[in-house]
């Protein structure tokens, strides 16, 4: 019933020439274009944010240029915006979480992975895997009715008792601060260490450990000499994975971190986070420009979380490909 | 046996124990939470609670109505957003796809999941919100659906794909169209997976907060419909707490539990719904 | 009801009882291990049933029969690989010189017991440290380097390498990765060494290296070896053992086992009419 240009004996899947009419109506043709629409406005929407992104930082950007970075003045007032004590908080919070998370996430992966018995593991893995998916924000209660007091009453005292001729613990102890907030995104970014870390460890072939375990290594001897350092690169990337959720971690930080933009050698002074800043100022922002340079700070923030995670793909990536012997050591 | 080999075999105890410690007090973390806010909330809980509107500072009393049927709005208009988008996308990268749109939607997929929160909100800010001059619940159902494009996304496509060969060629031997195949088997036989890629999604958005503050932003009163701006209890704790008032606190507390219990209980419904096995027999 | 091999307390080789074939005992020898009726379970599965074995020291011995008789099991059962895997049992006696493997500490075992893998193996590090490994957890009564070029020389290694000791492991050539995890093993000095179909993965001209390398290591260590390629087995083995679905069917001198099996299903193998 079709008009048909050129004569078409049947709209066989083999053969490759179809009325156009004809794939119109073909259910499997129109299935492909919705989902194809679909998976296009997943691609889409994601363009349009960097978009958004920059368009909307354009009068900051090319007001202050470089400067942006290097600026340590953030005063609205002025008109003067420098991103130097957000991006310096930002480090520095992220910095100490990931000493404190580090090593006891890594250990937490390894028992888990290499020497606990396998149901153990995998009850503890439930677990764990539940605590990622507590909301920042109740860590950010907990940071501000539980751990601030705890700061400011025992533990900044004893720092500075004992550590005080460094500059690192030098000031007056609030209980808020970089130190404080650096705990408490410790405390959130070790699931994903664990997380990733685990499965990377189990993703070591079995015949490493076994060929440890045949020359006469204690269980430790062929975890930590053959398996982790075979995992080294992507316990690397879990590590980058985490530095990126922790850089972008607003509500938690905001709450315990005293919003100061101020830069301090002191751990136990306040401070302010880049996502802070945003979620603190972003809706009485007082002037075109303010917005801009706020929206200009959100800019950063996604290219910085935005490498790290292509980093840390990579090297998850280039650990699961050492097993089948592509990669040198 | 010699000197030597005990003093390893202590020190492979020894780590064996210190790693078992890193691990039994990140899992106690989640207890203590747990713990601290049944301990200081449990008791606020209370009929007024999920009934009332909050009261006028200073004065003590009152609920948060109005926070928890603004956070199920949300919720409602994330997913109705979010989960088409992930679903029919996966669908397409799952069945229908080349490699190359694939890995471009798969890349642009990992990086939306990978935006902090905050920069999501400033996104649907620009988007949602500030062409219509107001805060709006679409607004922030547009923000937190968007985060839930991801996972759903990523999910369903891997559930998608591990159907076995054997259930497509059985459809399409039988004549059935590609359509037909994928939505009378495929899909079918992956929705365990894929029901629970959807709750745990929900679960992550359930509690965001920082894409709510430029978009839903809050409201001391009921919603006036969908084009108001909402109360979601995420925003509600976050304001409450940072407060000066005990009263507000108690209830900060209180809701914290509510929501904590909430995200939890969708997790472990999805996870026990997951280990049910997929839904497809083996052969 | 197959005849299994029974084992006299100490020195001969017994062939199975049942037949008339004519009895070769080999030269007197000691048995280095003594494998009596072990049974192993994966789960609830029954893998290996009832097998006696006794491996003579200095020699090699060879484990043969299709995929999935079992071989591969009962190798690692004599340095106790299988206790990595969960659900595994086993029952039975393993002696080392007379003494219960079982009962003995597992790490020490190791070292007197080492293993090549059918996959070369080596760890990413250098191709030195990956010898030195086991030399240094363990402790070494010479210098290290010194024992790293002793076993290189032992594995025929040392004259491709020397130059390159601290290159990483994965430049090797697959041929001379399995060399370098047989210096490996060899560098703690094991009385017994078991290799697992360690040629299957290799090319001929590197298996044929690792089979003259096999042959002149028992002075050193008595060698164990799984093989799914028989006539590999009638080229480097002084015994042979057949197994199929987890029963030892036949155990014998090489020679003896391949021209003149006493098992009808030992011959049907080795002629090729299954597996």
């Amino acid at each position: 019933m079709a008009t048909t240009t050129t004569p078409v004996p049947d709209a066989s899947p083999i053969s490759g020439s179809r009325t156009f009419l004809s794939r119109l109506t073909d259910g499997d043709e129109i299935a492909r274009a919705i989902t194809f629409v679909f998976a296009a406005s997943v691609v889409l929407i994601t363009v349009l944010l960097v978009l958004s992104l920059w368009q909307g930082s354009v009068l900051a950007r090319h007001k202050f240029g470089f400067s942006f970075f290097v600026t340590q003045v953030w005063d609205p007032n002025a008109g003067i915006f420098g991103a130097l004590p957000f991006i310096y908080g930002t480090l520095v919070t992220a910095i100490v979480s990931l000493l404190i998370a580090v090593p006891l996430g890594i250990g937490a992966a390894i028992f888990l992975a290499e020497l606990a018995p396998a149901r153990v593991s995998d009850t503890l893995e439930f677990f764990i895997d539940l605590l990622a998916a507590v909301p920042s924000v109740i860590y950010g209660v907990l940071g501000i009715f539980l751990i601030v007091p705890l700061m400011r009453s025992y533990i900044e005292p004893a720092l500075k008792k004992t550590l005080g001729f460094l500059p690192l613990f030098q000031g007056p102890a609030y209980g808020i601060g970089f130190l404080t907030a650096g705990i408490v995104l410790a405390v959130m970014i070790i699931p994903y260490i664990i997380s990733v870390s685990r499965e990377v460890l189990l993703s070591v072939p079995r015949d490493q450990r076994e060929a440890a375990l045949s020359l006469g290594s204690t269980r430790w001897e062929s975890t930590w000499k053959v398996v982790v350092p075979f995992a080294r690169t992507g316990i690397m990337g879990s590590i980058f994975l985490a530095l990126a959720r922790a850089l972008g971690e607003t509500m938690a930080v905001t709450m315990v971190i005293g919003n100061t933009p101020k830069i301090s050698a002191s751990l136990l002074a306040s401070g302010y986070s880049i996502a802070a800043a945003i979620a603190n100022e972003f809706n009485e922002a007082s002037s075109p420009l303010h917005s801009q340079a706020l929206i200009e700070l959100g800019l950063v923030l996604f290219l910085l979380t935005f490498i790290l995670n292509g980093l840390a793909r990579l090297l998850i990536l280039a650990t699961s490909q050492r097993g089948s012997g592509m990669g040198n050591a | 046996m010699n000197a030597r080999l005990r003093w390893r075999k202590f020190v492979s105890n020894f780590m064996l124990t210190m790693t078992g410690v890193c691990a039994l007090v990140s899992v106690a973390v989640l207890f203590f939470i747990l713990g601290c806010l049944v301990y200081q909330g449990g008791t606020s809980i209370n009929w007024d609670f999920f009934t009332k509107l909050p009261v006028p500072v200073g004065e003590t009393g009152g609920g948060m109505a109005n926070a928890i049927v603004g956070t199920g709005e949300l919720l409602l208009l994330a997913t109705l957003f979010g989960v088409p988008i992930g679903f029919f996308g996966a669908i397409y990268l799952a069945e229908f796809s080349g490699s190359t749109t694939a890995f471009v939607v798969r890349y642009a997929a990992d990086l939306l999941n990978g935006v902090p929160s905050i920069v999501i909100g400033i996104f649907a800010y620009a988007v949602a919100v500030a062409p219509f001059k107001h805060f709006s619940t679409y607004a922030g159902g547009f923000a937190l659906g968007m985060m839930m494009i991801p996972i759903t996304l990523r999910s369903t496509e891997e559930f998608l794909l591990a159907v076995p060969r054997t259930l497509r060629e059985g459809a399409m031997a039988l004549g059935a169209s590609k359509w037909k195949t994928i939505a009378t088997v495929i899909v079918p036989a992956a929705y365990r997976g894929i029901l629970t890629a959807v709750l745990l999604a929900v679960a992550r958005v359930a509690g965001e907060t920082a894409p709510l503050l430029f978009t839903a932003f809050g409201n001391t009163y009921w919603s006036r419909g969908l084009k108001d701006a909402t109360a979601s209890l995420p925003a509600v704790i976050y304001s409450y707490a940072l407060s000066p008032y005990e009263d507000w606190h108690r209830q900060a507390w209180a809701a914290g539990l509510v929501l904590l219990v909430l995200v939890l209980v969708i997790n472990i419904v999805a996870r026990g719904i997951l280990s049910r096995g997929i839904s497809v027999p083996r052969s | 009801m197959h005849a299994s091999v029974r084992q006299a307390v100490s020195v001969n080789i017994t062939p199975p009882v049942t037949t008339g074939a004519s009895r070769e005992t080999a030269a007197p020898a000691a048995m280095r291990m003594t494998i009596s009726n072990v049974n192993f379970w994966y789960g609830a599965k029954q893998t290996l049933f009832d097998i006696n074995l006794g491996i003579a020291t200095s020699k090699v011995t060879a484990l043969i029969g299709p995929s999935g008789c079992g071989k591969s099991t009962l190798l690692r059962t004599l340095d106790r690989m299988h206790e990595t895997v969960r659900n595994a049992r086993l029952e039975g006696e393993i002696l080392l010189d007379g003494k219960n493997i079982l009962a003995q500490d597992v790490t020490l075992l190791r070292r007197r017991i080492g293993m090549v893998f059918q996959r070369p193996n080596p760890f990413p590090k250098s191709i030195f440290e990956n010898v030195a490994y086991g030399l240094r957890i363990n402790g070494s009564k010479i210098p290290i380097a010194e024992a790293v070029e002793k076993s290189l020389r032992h594995a025929a290694l040392w004259d491709e390498v020397k130059d390159h000791l601290h290159k990483s492991a994965y430049e090797l050539s697959g041929g001379q990765q399995q060399r370098l995890c047989i210096a490996r093993a060899l560098a703690v000095e094991p009385e017994v060494l078991l290799l697992d179909e360690p040629c299957s993965a290799l090319d001929p001209i590197s298996t044929a290296k690792i089979e003259e390398l096999l042959v002149q290591l028992k002075d050193l260590c008595t060698i164990i070896t799984v093989t799914h390629n028989m006539q590999q087995a009638a080229r480097i083995s002084d015994f042979t053992a057949f197994l199929l679905t987890g029963q030892l069917i036949e155990f014998s001198p090489t020679p003896q086992l391949f021209t003149k099996p006493s098992d009808p299903r030992t011959e049907a193998y080795i002629t090729g009419r299954f597996g």
